[in-house]
């Protein structure tokens, strides 16, 4: 295998006396859709946040492309190539997609806004990614239903040429119809060769488009597998801790 | 070029791009429609209502009244939009053009005199957008507080009651003369043209990357209609409207093409600068645009100082209206401003409206003002229906915001 887009070596996490992420070891890689898998409380959250610069790691290494980092700021990980889309999306429902897409990075000439430019740009992401059911890109956010919202902020990612791409529950809220046209796009997303990292608590979702499948259990990585080498019951028992990665052998 | 399959909504005929507004107008983005049938309505009836309403001298009276509430509206659309507010705006004027008076009067050059006025606006502008964004105290308390503290101050700086007379002729003619008849022309040629290449300019960026343009018609009939009203204020304007047989008295008020020109900047600045873009996304979703980078509280200051300097102006042509300053200045306009900028169709809720809604919104306050005080109903009327026409926008803003589902929460 490749080397992996992200690799954390003993990360932890405390909030006070709190030990939230312990000596957690984790890998990402480019082209390949990686599940982050836990019980509520589990550290997931806190993992991610990490990465994203909003909560950093107290301890431990970064490695990103293989070069040791240090992401302490969000603009840190978004320089390197990282973006969040959040489960609250973070969209501007007055606005519209092209808008949305170019929000806090709009393009200028002169001074004033390239429209055009940005218009081109976010049809041509939104076109990588094959996505065909949003009616007209400068159609209003307010008026998309939650999968397109979905699709804008993966999207989003897509147009920030995203090297890592870290979506906390994207099918939370989506009908079964929405939730399998937001799980291609990710499968899509991956196979352009971006890593992707998918917070779920579905594991049927998890097990269609995961290729790899890591478990944190009270902080602890204790798992990390690929996906066709386990099976459901194998990873419930992980994240119920019913079964340790030393058990394993 | 690359061609997208992906819609843009410039695609298709005239036919095309017509019903689709309507369609957006069924969805509950209404923009300034009701405020528009408002207007209309109100002319017709008072048309018929008083024989004094469709005079020449008339219409150029409710433009001179409406000007100074359209430069406080538009003012206060730079707050409205996010969802804050200012009710400390037309005290702020009121001080600042004390200042001004004081000053100029003390022997300092008028001009410097003014720009020291402005100058306290906008720092006063930032003293709140610091409370409100820093410190997070809600803007109708400070605004409020400022309101309260300011007329005092108005009464601390001029030492009086009544009027104080301000003898500068450039600043009495601002709302008391009017430009020479083919000025006024000139002015509407201009515009004409600043439009004509700003439409053209956009459609060019569009074709070179590669994008469908709307139909060329769409824009004829923007620049038709533009020549058409344009044509018919003005040819009114130029008649005649003197009482008496010695003096003439026609040409349009030179306070108009000064508010036109400041809303076009406005406008400009609020929809194709980064700024006005970050302006609209922090009142729609202030989380979503600081996860965007955008740095909301910035944008929030900036905001209040644009509406705190913006409103001075509108103060300075109270001033060249009245004639002079007075220690009760901009307690009861801005209330109308608000109201004004609501009726237009800005939405209180943020994110939503435009310096063209708040113009629109104050003639129609305007014309209520000026048709009942044709019809000599009492004082009282005149707040009553303003206060009813208030309402039913603010009705029409939160039901369409509900129809458009900005206003649903989803998980
Ligand atoms: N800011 C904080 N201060 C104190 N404790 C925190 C903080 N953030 C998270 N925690 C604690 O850290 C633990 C892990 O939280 P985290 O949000 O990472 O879990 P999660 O795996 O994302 O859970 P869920 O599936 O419910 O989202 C929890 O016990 C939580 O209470
Ligand atoms: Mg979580």
């Amino acid at each position: 295998m490749t080397d992996p887009v992200i690799e954390l070596r003993g990360v932890a996490k405390s909030f006070g006396p709190v030990d939230v992420l312990k000596d957690v070891d984790f890998k990402a890689y480019g082209g390949r859709v990686t599940g982050l898998l836990g019980d509520n409380g589990a550290g997931k959250s806190t993992l991610i946040k990490g990465l994203a610069g909003v909560q950093p790691f107290d301890g431990g290494e970064i490695r990103f492309d293989g070069e040791i980092v240090q992401i302490h700021t969000p603009r840190q990980a978004s320089n390197l190539g990282i973006e969040v889309v959040y489960q609250d999306l973070a969209l501007c429902e007055n606005l519209d997609i092209v808008q949305n897409m170019f929000l806090g990075r709009e393009e200028t000439s002169r001074g004033t806004l390239s429209e055009a430019t940005m218009e081109l740009q976010a049809a041509k992401a939104l076109q990588s990614l094959s996505v065909r059911t949003v009616k007209s890109v400068r159609q209003k956010v307010s008026s998309l239903s939650g999968g397109q919202r979905q699709t804008v902020a993966i999207a989003r990612s897509v147009l920030r040429k995203a090297k890592l791409v870290i979506l906390d529950e994207p099918t939370a809220a989506l009908g079964v119809a929405q939730t399998e046209q937001v799980l291609k796009l990710v499968r899509r997303l991956a196979d352009s060769g971006v890593a992707v990292i998918i917070i779920s608590h579905n594991l049927a979702d998890v097990f269609s488009v995961c290729d790899d499948i890591s478990v944190l259990y009270l902080g602890h990585m204790v798992a990390d597998v690929a996906t066709k080498d386990t099976t459901h019951t194998e990873v419930v028992e992980f994240i119920t801790g019913a079964r340790t990665a030393g058990a394993e052998a | 070029m690359e061609q997208t399959s992906l819609a843009t909504g410039h695609e298709g005929t005239m036919r095309d791009q017509i019903s689709s507004y309507f369609n957006r107008v069924r969805g509950g983005e209404m923009g300034a429609l009701p405020a528009i049938a408002g207007l209309v309505t109100l002319s017709i009836l008072f048309a018929f209502a008083s024989p004094s309403f469709l005079t020449p001298l008339n219409f150029a009276n409710l433009f001179v009244q409406a000007a100074e509430l359209t430069i406080l509206a538009s003012a206060l659309v730079f707050v409205l939009l996010l969802a804050e507010i200012d009710l400390s705006a037309g005290v702020t004027a009121g001080v600042a053009m004390a200042i001004f008076y004081v000053l100029s009067h003390g022997g300092m050059n008028w001009i410097l005199a003014l720009l020291i006025g402005f100058a306290f606006g906008a720092f006063t502008g930032f003293t709140l957008g610091f409370f409100v964004a820093r410190i997070g105290v809600p803007s109708f308390v400070v605004t409020l507080g400022f309101y309260l503290g300011f007329q005092g101050l108005q009464v601390v700086i001029l030492h009086a009651g009544g009027q104080l007379r301000v003898e500068i002729p450039a600043i009495q003619a601002i709302m008391n003369e009017s430009l020479p008849a083919i000025n006024g022309w000139i002015f509407l040629i201009v515009s004409v043209i600043f439009t004509t290449i700003l439409g053209l300019w956009d459609r060019s960026r569009r074709a070179r990357a590669g994008l469908t343009n709307r139909p060329i018609g769409l824009l004829i009939l923007k620049i038709g209609s533009m020549i058409v009203i344009g044509s018919g204020v003005i040819s009114v304007l130029n008649m005649n409207r003197s009482q008496s047989d010695i003096k003439i008295i026609a040409g349009v008020p030179i306070v108009i093409p000064i508010t036109v020109v400041v809303l076009a900047i406005g406008t400009f600045f609020l929809d194709r600068t980064r700024f006005g873009r970050h302006l609209y996304a922090v009142g729609g979703n202030a989380e979503a645009a600081r996860r965007a980078g955008i740095k909301v509280a910035r944008v929030r200051i900036t905001a209040f100082i644009i509406t705190s300097t913006l409103a001075c102006l509108s103060g300075l042509l109270h001033v060249s209206r009245l004639g002079g300053v007075e220690a009760t200045a901009g307690r009861q306009i801005v209330l109308s401003g608000v109201a004004a900028a609501v009726v237009g169709g800005v939405s209180l809720f943020g994110g939503r409206g435009r310096l063209a809604n708040a113009a629109i919104g104050a003639l129609v306050i305007a014309i209520i003002e000026n048709g009942l005080g044709l019809l000599e109903f009492p004082a009282g009327v005149n707040l009553l229906v303003t206060g009813a026409v208030l309402t039913l926008a603010a009705t029409i803003d939160a039901l369409s915001r509900k129809r458009s589902g900005a206003g649903t929460v989803r998980a």
